[in-house]
């Protein structure tokens, strides 16, 4: 009698366990990963040129689109490049101010650190995308300090270089790189931060210990354990970048951007299915590169 | 012949905690070193200033005889097994190992032969593609073993390096440091909380308290002849006896202490012989332990000796309140300062 109650206890509470995880499964079965296969399924429907109608048939006709469209190919390449660019930049600028923030900072100066990352984040993104067109104007700020500093000959150099350059900071790529690497610099300091912080003080005393002078305790030990952090750093400067519509909308020159482009095809163009395909695009990119990533042995230390 | 490490009225703080208060001593080449106490006795802040992770207030560091105060960890020629074996997550066994003469410039072909050679000193071979978070605590600890060795340091420096074991491996662990020592003839210097692992594999061994050494002396020196209530109380127990009861005791008021297995229980009123002191009490407790009986005695005087009685037999038959004799040779007795 003893073992049948014990068992309908756990049966009783194998079923509040079910009620209790079925909500979020539910909510993440169907809200996110749902709609996202019912996105990746209309990408292999086609529109019907003639009635503008999406045919409910699986095909490969709106990939071919995609892919044998120089216009398209274009746009792919224009936003993986930013992308990659604004990653690497983020990668250079973040690291110093993560080791810092992680490593050396006290507890008071690293709160402020925080703050200072985290308080622009919660202002409106559209505000400050907008006050970088005007800081960046022709005579906005920007061209302003660099006279003042007597630096207008190198960004007018910087302007003069084909593709990245333009008549201003506010119509070139340049300009637009800027904006996005000020939009995504906290998501590449904050994990970047946290795995630094997570570096055992006495790895870097080991390492000092068996010879190593600083810079070498840097690259062999520091470095490695860091690379998850920026792994996750860069996947988000990485996919935020390839997805993003507004900045280059309103910032930089007129080329266009994939996530202008699902904009476009989904709104205006009424092309679902080439607008679902444009967005396997950033999903696809960020799966090759996570496998690279894990390949080259970025998530080894975790 | 120079010292292989000498410390010389070293001082360190932390804010107003005073970690080290000028302490000076010296390791003689090949001696295996331990350095006892209980925690924030300023141990551990010892053995920092000896790997250069810290640097003395005042005070300095030689190392074979040359000023290494201010020298980078680096710089010295020591090397350290951590608390943690601090092992370097990212990087396999034999890396781990390899990491010093990689440093170095060594060839990858020859660190790989030496990494080897060092896992198989230390019985690990065949684990060298393994990595660190694979290994049991025991193995890890050999791998940081092997990794400190590798470079063939003058002086090889543990911090408390068989705290994280459990008692059995802790006993092999033992055993093998000290047949490790012995065969290369390197310096240890060993920090342990735990007086019966400092009293087992130490030559000698500084007993720390409140940032000062209170005595450093052979393990045996240690046990018999402890000279302060404190080192009778750390390494062993003892029965500290204050120079007011020592005075109705002996008939002398110097203070000292008395191990409990000195102390015989015999039957009230039996004859004891010359220069023995005698005393009798009631019985407040007795608890097994295996190989004796540890039994506590109230004096009339108030005072509670213990005293180790081998005969589980004899100390079964003491019960709570039986009246005893005690007696003891004061020759064996430790006088203590202060």
């Amino acid at each position: 009698m003893g073992t049948s109650r014990a068992f309908s206890l756990q049966g009783r509470s194998a079923f509040y366990f079910a009620l209790l995880l079925a909500p979020p499964l539910l909510w993440l079965g169907i809200v996110y990963l749902g709609s996202l296969l019912t996105l990746l399924l209309q990408s292999f429907y086609a529109i019907d040129e003639f009635t503008a109608r999406v045919v409910p048939e699986p095909t490969l006709a709106t990939y071919e689109v995609l892919l044998t469209q120089p216009a398209h190919i274009d746009i792919i390449v224009r936003t993986v490049a930013m992308a990659i660019a604004v990653t690497l930049a983020s990668a250079v600028i973040a690291f110093p101010v993560a080791l810092y923030m992680a490593r050396y900072a006290g507890p008071r100066l690293k709160a402020l650190f925080y703050v200072g990352i985290l308080l622009p984040m919660w202002t409106s993104y559209l505000v400050k995308v907008y006050a970088w067109r005007l800081i960046l104007a022709k005579q906005g700020i920007a061209s302003w300090g660099f006279e003042q500093l007597g630096l207008m000959g190198a960004l007018d150099r910087a302007l003069a270089v084909p593709v990245v350059g333009g008549p201003s900071l506010a119509s070139s790529y340049l300009g637009m790189f800027v904006v996005f690497v000020y939009m995504w610099l906290p998501f590449m300091i904050l994990p970047l931060a946290a795995a630094l912080e997570r570096v055992p003080n006495t790895l870097l005393q080991a390492s000092a210990d068996l010879g190593a002078t600083r810079g070498q305790t840097f690259r062999h030990v520091v470095l490695p354990l860091a690379l998850p952090g920026l792994a996750a750093g860069s996947i988000f400067t990485f996919s935020l970048t390839l997805g993003d519509y507004i900045i280059p909308s309103v910032v930089g020159a007129p080329g266009y951007f994939i996530g202008m482009m699902v904009y476009q095809q989904q709104g205006t163009a009424g092309n679902l299915p080439l607008a679902a395909a444009f967005s396997v695009v950033p999903i696809v990119l960020i799966g090759l590169y996570l496998a690279l990533a894990r390949r080259l042995g970025a998530f080894d230390a975790l | 012949m120079t010292p292989a490490i000498e410390l010389r009225d070293a001082s360190r703080a932390f804010g107003n905690v005073v970690a080290l208060d000028r302490v000076s001593l010296a390791v003689a080449p090949g001696e295996f070193f331990a350095l006892l106490g209980p925690s924030g006795s300023g141990k551990t802040t010892c053995l920092r200033l000896i790997a250069g992770f810290d640097q003395p207030d005042s005070g300095c560091v030689l190392l074979g005889g040359n000023d290494v105060t201010n020298a980078p960890p680096f710089a010295r020629d020591v090397n350290t097994v951590f608390q943690d074996y601090a092992l370097f997550p990212h990087m396999s066994v034999a890396e781990n190992v390899a990491y010093g003469p990689k440093l170095r410039g060594v060839p990858a072909r020859e660190r790989r032969s030496r990494a080897h050679e060092m896992l198989e000193l230390v019985r690990l071979d065949g684990f060298g593609s393994r990595r660190p978070h694979e290994l049991s605590g025991g193995q890890k600890q050999r791998v940081a073993l092997a990794r400190a060795l590798i470079n063939q340091p003058k002086v090889l420096l543990l911090d408390e390096p068989l705290g994280a074991l459990d008692l059995k491996l802790r006993e092999e662990m033992q055993t093998e440091l000290k047949g490790l020592q012995q065969r290369l003839g390197i310096t240890f210097v060993f920090v342990t909380h735990d007086q019966g692992e400092a009293l087992s594999m130490a030559d000698r061994v500084a007993v720390f308290s409140a940032g000062r050494i209170e005595q450093l002396d052979t393990p045996r020196t240690l046990y018999v002849r402890p000279r302060t209530a404190f080192v009778a109380n750390f390494v062993g127990s003892a029965n500290v006896v204050t120079a007011e009861t020592a005075r109705e005791l002996t008939g002398r008021a110097d203070a000292f202490a008395i191990r409990p297995e000195l102390i015989e229980i015999v039957a009230p009123g039996a004859p004891v012989g010359d220069g023995d002191v005698v005393c009798d009490g009631v019985v407040v407790d007795v608890l097994y332990h295996g190989a004796t009986s540890r039994c506590r005695v109230r004096l009339s005087s108030g005072t509670v000796l213990a005293v180790d009685q081998p005969d589980a037999a004899a100390a079964a038959a003491l019960t709570t309140g039986s009246s005893v004799r005690l007696t003891w040779r004061q020759a064996l007795a430790a006088p203590l300062e202060g």
